[in-house]
């Protein structure tokens, strides 16, 4: 590229980079939700992420909960954040992990004072909050300085031809300027994970590797079930998607190039000193995986589409790209990139790249992406088993 | 060089399946494999909508269906070159239970 457009974000106290600039009130468990959102009317501009759990969880799931809600506070795309719990000492525990970052945090609990009283309380807290990020500015960033994650949804046959390919433009550009991807999809990868495997970077990250993926199939496969409409989805069979394995190659066609450099555990942040490429243990379904991989540090996503998923997240932008071409005409208010030229050999790979990059500039530097502009602000937790 | 868009393209020169690239009627068809770039023609028997699948060559039940130069399932049923395959005539080898 000759003129190379700059990317502006905003640095935060930790170093962290964002490209966004959220205030949001973070219920701790489905209780506090109204809360929550009542304090997001009386402060409009902050966001509240209502949510369906936090409450009798244990173990590793309680584990995955906090980690998931941590680390949507952490983000950097999140100035500041306003915990709201029933009881507590949760509400503390997820403020005081936020609160490492530097970034301002609040937590206020329900128990004995009631939600009037809280909402109260808390919305002076935003309103300060607020004020205080409208006054930051952004700065010179590098892509280095930025995590993305890449997941697909309601794939069909254009996607592994067309709009995943170009998505591995990106991540190949990303990762090569000195930026992190995620990718994930444990179960999309069944009939081509060897295909991963093999880029994995060293023999102990393949061996992670390959237990994380043997132990999500082996849970799948111990319910014997008939996962014909669930994965692939009833949209991926009517988009003319056949099988798992079909579905997993248009999956990877999207992961770019380059060496796998590390595996993640759901939610979990990679260490910043080793960028590259990591594969998070995720579910397929969109929402859940978008939510880990903002948890564990992604600023932007990359979401390609056949047709025509339309998911979006509370505090990053997710990015729609569809090459097939009645999705990108019947769906224009949620798709940010029709590259459907591609497969009628208008332009080639490196072409719709470059389209990819453009909107990912735009978008890194403050243009609202669809999702964004349409309210899809998806916050969905993965549920690792019963609660107690 | 502009080229013609294709209606129908296979990943692999190799692949024994290919993809629509517009609704189709039966007939005669140009297209091409996206790595290697080879043009070809190839006849389909049954009008399939955009991004659905048909045979490139005669397939019997059990056999591997090839795409992306990788088996991506199995014929559940004997398929003729030219036929329409999906979820009909083909399944997951990795998930026995997982078929119509």
């Amino acid at each position: 590229m000759g003129s190379k457009p700059r990317l502006m974000g905003y640095r935060r106290e930790n170093g962290a980079m964002g490209i966004r600039n959220h205030v949001i009130i973070l219920p701790l468990d489905d209780l506090s939700n109204a809360a929550a959102e009542a304090v997001a009317k009386v402060i409009p501009g902050t966001m509240a992420l209502p949510h369906a759990f936090g409450r009798l969880q244990f173990g590793e799931d309680l584990q995955l909960t906090f980690d998931t809600l941590i680390g949507t506070g952490v983000n950097a795309n999140v100035a500041a954040v306003v915990v709201i719990g029933i009881e507590p000492k949760w509400t503390q525990r997820v403020a005081d992990g936020i609160a490492k970052t530097g970034k301002p945090v609040a937590a206020f609990s329900i128990e004995g004072k009631g939600d009037l009283q809280v909402i109260q309380e808390a919305s002076r807290v935003a309103a300060m909050f607020l004020q205080d990020a409208s006054g930051l500015v952004r700065t010179e960033a590098e892509m280095g300085d930025m995590i993305m994650s890449v997941k697909c949804g309601e794939s069909d046959t254009t996607s592994g031809l067309g709009s995943c390919p170009t998505t591995s433009q990106a991540v190949d550009r990303w990762v090569e300027a000195g930026g992190s991807v995620f990718f994930g999809e444990t179960s999309e990868l069944t009939g081509g994970e060897h295909l991963i495997a093999e880029r994995c970077i060293d023999a102990a990250t393949r061996e992670l590797f390959q237990t994380t993926y043997d132990n999500y199939i082996k849970v799948i496969e111990a319910t014997g079930a008939n996962l014909l409409g669930s994965q692939p989805t009833q949209g991926n069979i009517a988009g003319g998607l056949t099988t798992i394995e079909e579905k997993a190659l248009g999956n990877i066609a999207k992961t770019g190039s380059v060496p796998v450099v590390g595996v993640l555990k759901p939610a979990e942040m990679p260490n910043p000193a080793n960028p590259g490429l990591y594969f998070m243990d995720s579910s397929s379904a969109a929402a859940e995986c978008v939510t880990l991989m903002a948890a564990g540090g992604a600023v932007i996503h990359l979401f390609p589409t056949g047709q025509g998923n339309v998911i979006g997240n509370p505090i990053v932008p997710v990015l729609k790209l569809t090459a097939n071409i009645k999705t990108a005409k019947s769906m224009t208010e949620h798709i940010d990139l029709d590259v459907s030229g591609l497969l009628r050999y208008e332009y080639d790979l490196k072409k719709a790249g470059d389209m990819m990059m453009d909107v990912i500039y735009d978008t890194v530097n403050g243009r609202l992406c669809k999702a964004e502009v349409m309210g899809h602000r998806e916050f969905t937790f993965t549920k690792l088993y019963i609660s107690a | 060089m502009a080229i013609t868009p294709p209606q129908y393209l296979l990943h692999h020169d190799g692949d024994n399946v290919a993809v629509a690239m517009e609704d189709l009627q039966p007939g005669t068809l140009h297209g091409r494999s996206v790595k290697e770039g080879t043009e070809g023609t190839a006849v389909l028997n049954h009008a399939i909508p955009l991004g659905h699948k048909f045979a490139l060559t005669d397939l019997a039940e059990g056999d591997a269906i090839i795409k992306y130069g990788i088996k991506v399932g199995l014929a559940s049923a004997a398929i003729k070159k030219g036929d329409y395959i999906h979820t009909h005539n083909m399944r997951s080898y990795r998930w026995e239970a997982s078929r119509a």
